[in-house]
């Protein structure tokens, strides 16, 4: 009860000294300001990037796998070199890992390369020509949309068929039925037997500037029989893809006759490796704001405590005064601590509304979806306390200490 | 007894310098006396107050208000004591300057905790008791030097206190506001205050029952009047 009396007198008092120096108090908080807004802009981008790219790479299912002569992650050139030297994979793996994963539901391996794709006077460049089987339905999410996917027969007897994608069949068939008609893919005749629905893009790669053709085609068509195989492999369910993983691992040194010891001569990858990537980028985005934020918000608080001193000069004889009537030390601190901290609340409300000004900027001017979360609004009032009560304690702690007599005498 | 000093000695240093402002001063004061403290410049007169009224601690001898031993006394304590039992009133007034008649008065009682509704009443009836209830919502510089006093003596009165201490309460004031100040303590007086006011003008000491006189430390005279 006692507390909260004399807590509210230290707010009013506080009020009364912010309104009095209206102009000094302002630019106290500047480097609050700064160091709020730095922090909380930098937070909301990163949690927007997060978003973005989550939303990105979200075609990569998280119980996908793709076995690989290389990773995706490579970090320098004579890593590379390593990877390239390795023997190829080649399509018949799939096949076996089919007959002997008890993990996965589909497997399909895959070729691709870029064609011009024709109809009818109509010419498509540079579309992305996809060599697979039919498991590629669900291990790459290729559901079509009209007609049917290739088949396991298509691919068997290596049928000249094949399914667009979805903005390939846009450019090259207006107001017709595209399923029957024959088109040429790289010169070679094909006919249309799908078309796969809208998939969207991933970062700057188109996912429907595809056509799906059977992998023995493929091979034959585009002289692509020396080429390296990527095989994507479907787990059964996201929650086993570690062991479907170590399964995938165990067959495929099996089918490379790899002996106990030797490295893997392949990569399987996924998609929390690029995750893990991204992370370790952002990790440097978190950094520089704890750097601008802890600098700035140190200069802020440093601030605050400088113009503290000031005001206990200022107000000696009050504290006298405050004293001889009866004061205890405790009662002078927590005036001036309530001060410290409403002159952070001050800065920190600032920060807060610039943060959200520039987050809303950040979020109309740019694909990030930055945004300030409730999360990020608590951690101001974090701010708050811990930045008052730091730099306001040995202010406090001085004018509570005042001998009475001689704050009474002051001039 | 209410005060009772036992050898009181108060030594100020400065620097490697040792000033002697009270040598082994022996007094006692009783419940609803009525005291002036005369004595020329620097013989121990604000020392002296400020002892009795807790704001300083003596550098020797004992100290009892109310039979209590103030000397062994920590800060924190002293802070109560002088919230419970004292109201100073001071020749420059010591108002807060920006806040007005009635929360300067309330100041004392936010120190115990009272209750914001029951602190204005408190501080609206000491301030009628010093005649200033037209004067609630000034400010200190919208007052008169008298009406200064008048509040800083209602804020010493709000907290009902065992005695009231004044350091030359009229030597900032014109001689006529001075006898109206004076008028104000001999009412508190009759109904039953403890007065211990410090002056150098005779004609102020006779509104006193009793006159100690200081001269360098040291109690020259200590006489009852009529
Ligand atoms: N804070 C202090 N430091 C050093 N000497 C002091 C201090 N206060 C008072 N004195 C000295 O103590 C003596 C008594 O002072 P004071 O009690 O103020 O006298 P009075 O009020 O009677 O004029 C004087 O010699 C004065 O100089
Ligand atoms: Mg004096």
């Amino acid at each position: 009860m006692r507390i909260l009396i004399y807590a509210w007198e230290g707010i009013k008092i506080a009020f009364e000294a912010l309104r009095s120096y209206k102009m000094r108090s302002l630019l106290t908080t500047l480097g609050i300001v700064i160091g709020v807004t730095t922090v909380i802009t930098i937070v909301s981008l990163v949690q927007g990037l997060n978003k973005a790219f989550a939303n990105q790479i979200s075609a990569i299912g998280t119980d996908t796998l793709y076995i690989s002569k290389m990773p995706w992650i490579i970090r320098s050139d004579k890593e590379w070199f390593s990877y390239r030297n390795r023997r190829n994979i080649t399509v018949d793996y799939a096949k076996k890992i089919k007959q002997s994963a008890t993990l996965v539901q589909a497997v399909s391996p895959v070729l691709m390369t870029r064609r011009s794709v024709k109809y009818a006077g109509t010419t498509a460049e540079r579309v992305l020509v996809v060599g697979t089987n039919a498991d590629h339905l669900i291990t790459a999410n290729a559901l079509p949309e009209q007609g049917r996917f290739l088949m396991n027969s298509d691919v068997r007897h290596r049928k000249a068929v094949c399914v667009l994608g979805w903005d390939v069949a846009k450019a090259l068939f207006t107001n017709v039925d595209p399923i029957g008609k024959r088109i040429t893919v790289g010169g070679r005749k094909f006919k249309v037997i799908g078309v796969v629905e809208k998939k969207g893009s991933m970062f700057d790669f188109n996912m429907d500037n595809q056509v799906y053709i059977p992998i023995g085609i493929f091979q034959t068509a585009f002289g692509a029989r020396w080429r390296s195989v990527d095989i994507q492999v479907k787990a059964i369910s996201p929650a086993v893809i570690e062991d479907a993983e170590i399964e995938l691992t165990g067959i495929m040194r099996r089918l490379r006759g790899l002996p106990p010891g030797k490295e893997n001569d392949f990569a399987i990858n996924k998609q929390s490796m690029l995750m893990d990537t991204y992370k370790n980028l952002t990790n440097v985005l978190w950094a520089v704001a704890i750097g601008v934020g802890a600098i700035s918000l140190l200069v802020g608080g440093i601030g605050i405590m400088n113009i503290l001193l000031v005001s206990v000069t200022e107000r000696t004889r009050e504290i006298g005064i405050r004293k001889a009537i009866g004061a205890r030390k405790f009662d002078i601190m927590i005036q001036f601590l309530i001060e410290s901290m409403m002159i952070c609340a001050l800065g920190v409300v600032i920060g807060l509304l610039v943060a959200i000004v520039v987050a809303k900027i950040i979020a109309a001017t740019t694909p990030i979806p930055a945004a300030i979360t409730l999360w990020i609004a608590a951690l101001g009032i974090v701010f708050i306390v811990a930045i008052g009560l730091f730099f306001g304690i040995y202010p406090a702690s001085k004018a509570a200490r005042l001998n009475p007599i001689e704050a009474l005498r002051y001039e | 007894m209410l005060i009772e000093l036992k050898e009181i000695e108060k030594t100020y240093e400065i620097g490697t310098v040792q000033v002697p402002a009270l040598k082994k001063i022996n007094l006692t004061i009783a419940k609803n006396e009525y005291v002036a403290i005369m004595g020329p410049s620097g013989s121990g007169k604000s020392t002296l107050m400020n002892i009795l009224g807790c704001l300083d601690t003596a550098s020797g001898g004992v100290y009892s208000l109310n039979d209590n031993d103030v000397s062994a006394m920590t800060d924190d304590q002293l802070a109560e004591i002088r919230n419970r039992e004292i109201g100073f009133v001071f020749q420059t007034f010591n108002l807060l300057p920006r806040a007005n008649s009635l929360h300067n008065v309330e100041l004392p009682l936010i120190y115990n905790g009272t209750p914001a509704s029951q602190r204005k009443k408190m501080a609206q009836n000491a301030l009628e008791k010093v005649g200033l209830a037209d004067r609630m919502h000034h400010r200190p510089n919208e007052l008169s030097g008298g009406q200064r006093q008048r509040v800083a003596i209602a804020r010493a009165l709000v907290n009902n206190p065992s005695i009231i201490l004044a350091d030359e309460p009229t030597g900032n004031l014109d001689s006529r506001t001075g006898e109206e100040i004076m008028e104000i303590f001999e009412t508190l007086h009759e109904v039953g205050n403890t007065i211990i006011l410090v002056t150098h003008e005779e004609y102020i000491a006779e509104h006193s029952n009793r006159i100690i006189r200081l001269r360098d430390g040291l109690i020259e005279r200590d006489e009852a009047m009529n």
